[in-house]
């Protein structure tokens, strides 16, 4: 029995850390926040060089071939520098493709993914988190009518992975006629969300339906973890070293109780996740069976603790944690947004009950 | 990542397996016929005391994780009886094999190892909670003999007990730290006194002992005179990985599915209230974060890589975790939930009443929360300790 990552998985995920470190840096989110016609293309791009866009793209297609552990772990590093990466659609349309795509499907798409020159995003809010505002798509004859909301990625995407109402998944051409796009404008300012409007899209099928669909939203619920997850990680890094900095009634704030303990509280909360993350990961790869309960398990367990760890590391930051200067609120936001994402903890979590016969 | 079993593993499962079969009729409804043949037994095939060497009366294999898991895994799920436990074996036996005497050893381990002799600790006193190093239970030198006065709280099981492990003040000029021995002291010295402390479960789980005059031979000392803090410190890790077991609450967590399951208010189950649900939910994601926290932990001890903060929250999370499954089995049951003690419609013996207040006692025994809190930010975090108080 091993319950731990490899070591080469740890230096990837530190060599990722690195490389974040300076594509992105928080004056580099900070002016991606501020402007929208950014595109971060130079962040993009030093991740492509590192490989991440083909993080599951099969190699025979150039990617790496990894498993949704490795991309979980790349999402945690991502989360931890709050980059400004669509990263669901990297790791979701490859698997679409890979497990629901046909040959020519495959020989189009994949080997694009993986050199990162095509960037996919998955639509797929509706049937996972409920549908809002009356959106949702129908197919009919090879066409798609209908609007898809919160499609993080959305707005710059080059192909689009759509969930109909029915469930069905389906491939589409960032280029098509009749699909117009529009900006969310949201909380976290790290990560763009798109409202996609099809008028007659032309689509592709991809087979597998429901199921297909169902892998989709366990991979996303533990790759949106996993980015909870390291952007708290960061959260409580920041709180630990003010806490060590910042000086009071003559001693580093760090040393008194209320405060040390706050950090323990944080730490206590966290740790636990990261082998919930880790074992929702592994089932993805490894123990199908058990994939939907631990992922849900994963989403809602980290969007609680991710929450906590949120405001008690801007307490902890005093008056300064709610600055624009500090720009803790990055990190702050991020996990809000990953709270919701894919349906809020109680929806998931009715989902883990019902799929264990608790639920009607 | 990879979870699967070896073949060496899997074979060593059907062992288990096997003997658990072969054996069934001696623990038939899940207590031991006879609980000295059952340790006996156990400890003869190696299931229990399995890596006590064989000249002290254990079974003498390798340490082994997993194969100890597998064990722990395999009576679980038979229903077996796993053999006697408590303090004497748990705490004292490892702290004689690290730094006891060899004629000490071979006195003590044996019998405790069979049942002979049961132990009970003592440790905390009135004064001297949190602060343990400020214990004032003095031992004064007579001839070749300690006489020792003071009182000892918390101290389960000193009513049946015939040995304590004990710490006392054996150098009263020296630092705090330095002037504590490690004592063992039989219970039927003239001059100790139990008392019974009744908590508020009703029951007395603790006892409080009296000291007066009570004459001990020196030898009794374990690790020198002047260690004792850091010989107890070196088994207080143990007590510490007991207290928030992530197998017993999944058991727990298990047993409150069922509750809720099959309890029913005005026709509908329990777990057919939503709010309910979802707190159980809730605890469900706890509990498998610290199930797959606990095999990182085996992990990490198979590759004796250090846990971190994985091995630090374990007691604070667990104890925590094992109170709010009591809270809402208490809470989904609703005014059944007030009932105690004994009737027609009290509910599993009311054991969630017990644990409810019961591990509260958890929550503050074996290091309280707030100096778990301390030891996760300092060793685990690096913040600084809270400076000492003038004078202090």
């Amino acid at each position: 029995m091993d319950f731990s990552i490899t070591s080469d998985q740890r230096l990837m995920q530190e060599s990722l850390t690195r490389t974040l470190a300076e594509a992105s840096s928080l004056d580099r989110v900070r002016r991606f926040a501020g402007d929208l016609g950014d595109k971060g293309a130079d962040v993009w791009r030093a991740l492509a060089d590192f490989g991440l866009a083909g993080i599951v793209v099969p190699e025979a297609f150039g990617g790496l071939g990894l498993g949704l552990l490795d991309a979980a772990l790349a999402s945690e590093a991502l989360g931890r520098a709050v980059a400004p990466v669509p990263f669901m659609g990297v790791v979701l349309a490859p698997l679409a493709l890979t497990r629901g795509g046909s040959e020519a499907q495959q020989q189009e798409w994949l080997a694009k993914l993986a050199s990162g020159k095509v960037i996919a995003a998955a639509a797929i809010s509706e049937p996972i988190a409920g549908a809002r505002d009356g959106a949702g798509v129908t197919a009919s004859g090879g066409k798609l009518t209908g609007k898809a909301l919160f499609v993080p990625g959305g707005m710059a995407a080059g192909l689009l992975v759509v969930a109909d109402r029915s469930g069905g998944l389906h491939l589409v051409r960032g280029d098509a006629a009749g699909l117009t796009r529009a900006l969310m404008p949201g909380i976290d300012e790290t990560r763009r969300l798109a409202e996609l409007t099809f008028d007659g899209v032309a689509a592709e099928p991809l087979s597998g339906g429901p199921e297909l669909l169902a892998a989709l939203r366990d991979a996303g619920w533990v790759l949106v973890a996993a980015d909870t997850l390291g952007a708290a990680e960061a959260m409580l890094d920041k709180a630990v070293a003010y806490a060590q900095e910042r000086r009071q009634f003559g001693r580093v704030i760090g040393s008194f109780q209320a405060v040390k303990h706050l950090c323990a509280e944080m730490a206590a909360e966290l740790e636990p996740c990261r082998s919930l993350v880790w074992y929702a990961a592994y089932a993805f790869d490894a123990v199908p069976g058990e994939t939907s309960l631990m992922a849900a398990h994963a989403k809602a367990l980290t969007s609680e603790v991710g929450r906590f760890v949120a405001r008690t590391s801007t307490e902890v930051h005093g008056g300064m944690g709610i600055t624009d200067l500090l720009g803790l609120h990055f990190w702050f936001k991020r996990i809000g947004a990953n709270r919701q994402l894919l349906g809020g903890p109680e929806r998931v979590r009715e989902f883990a009950a019902r799929l264990q016969g608790l639920a009607a | 990542m990879d979870l699967n079993e070896t073949p060496e593993m899997a074979a060593f499962r059907g062992e288990v397996r096997g003997f658990l079969d072969t054996h069934r009729d001696s623990y038939a409804g899940g207590a031991a016929k006879d609980p000295s043949a059952w340790q006996r037994l156990l400890i003869e095939h190696g299931y229990a005391a399995r890596t006590i060497p064989r000249e002290y009366g254990g079974f003498g294999a390798e340490p082994d994780i997993l194969k100890g898991r597998i064990i722990a895994e395999e009576f679980i799920a038979a229903g077996a009886p796993r053999g006697m436990a408590g303090q004497g074996i748990s705490m004292l036996v490892p702290t004689l094999l690290e730094v006891g005497s060899e004629e000490q050893k071979r006195r003590w381990i044996g019998p405790t190892l069979r049942g002979e002799i049961i132990w009970c600790q003592g440790y905390s006193e009135p004064g001297a909670g949190s602060d343990l190093a400020s214990l004032q239970t003095k031992a004064v030198e007579d001839g070749d003999d300690f006489l020792i006065s003071g009182s000892k709280i918390w101290t389960s099981t000193a009513a049946q007990a015939q040995m304590m492990f004990c710490l006392v003040r054996t150098e009263p000029d020296a630092a705090k730290h330095e002037g504590i021995s490690y004592l063992l002291i039989p219970m039927s010295t003239p001059g100790i006194e139990v008392r019974p402390l009744k908590t508020m479960t009703g029951s007395a789980e603790f006892n409080e002992v009296f000291f007066t005059d009570v004459r001990v031979p020196k030898d009794q000392v374990v690790g020198g005179r002047g260690r004792g803090w850091f010989v107890a410190n070196t088994t207080l890790k143990h007590e510490r990985g007991m207290l928030g077991d992530p197998n017993a609450t999944e058991a727990r967590l298990n047993a409150l599915i069922t509750l809720m399951k099959t309890e029913e208010v005005d026709g509908h189950r329990l777990i057919d209230n939503p709010i309910f649900r979802d707190r159980l939910m809730q605890l469900q994601g706890r509990v498998l974060a610290m199930k797959f926290n606990g095999l990182r932990l085996i992990t990490s001890q198979l590759t004796q890589e250090p846990s971190g903060l994985a091995g630090l929250v374990v007691k604070l999370q667990g104890c925590e975790l094992n109170h709010q499954l009591a809270a809402l089995a208490i809470d989904a049951l609703g005014e059944l939930g007030i009932l105690y003690h004994d009737g027609p419609h009290l509910r599993a013996k009311g054991s969630w009443q017990r644990s409810y207040m019961f591990d509260l006692g958890l929550i503050i025994g074996g290091g309280t929360a707030q100096i778990q809190k301390n030891i996760i930010s300092e060793r685990g975090l690096g913040l600084p300790r809270e400076p000492k108080p003038a004078g202090a």
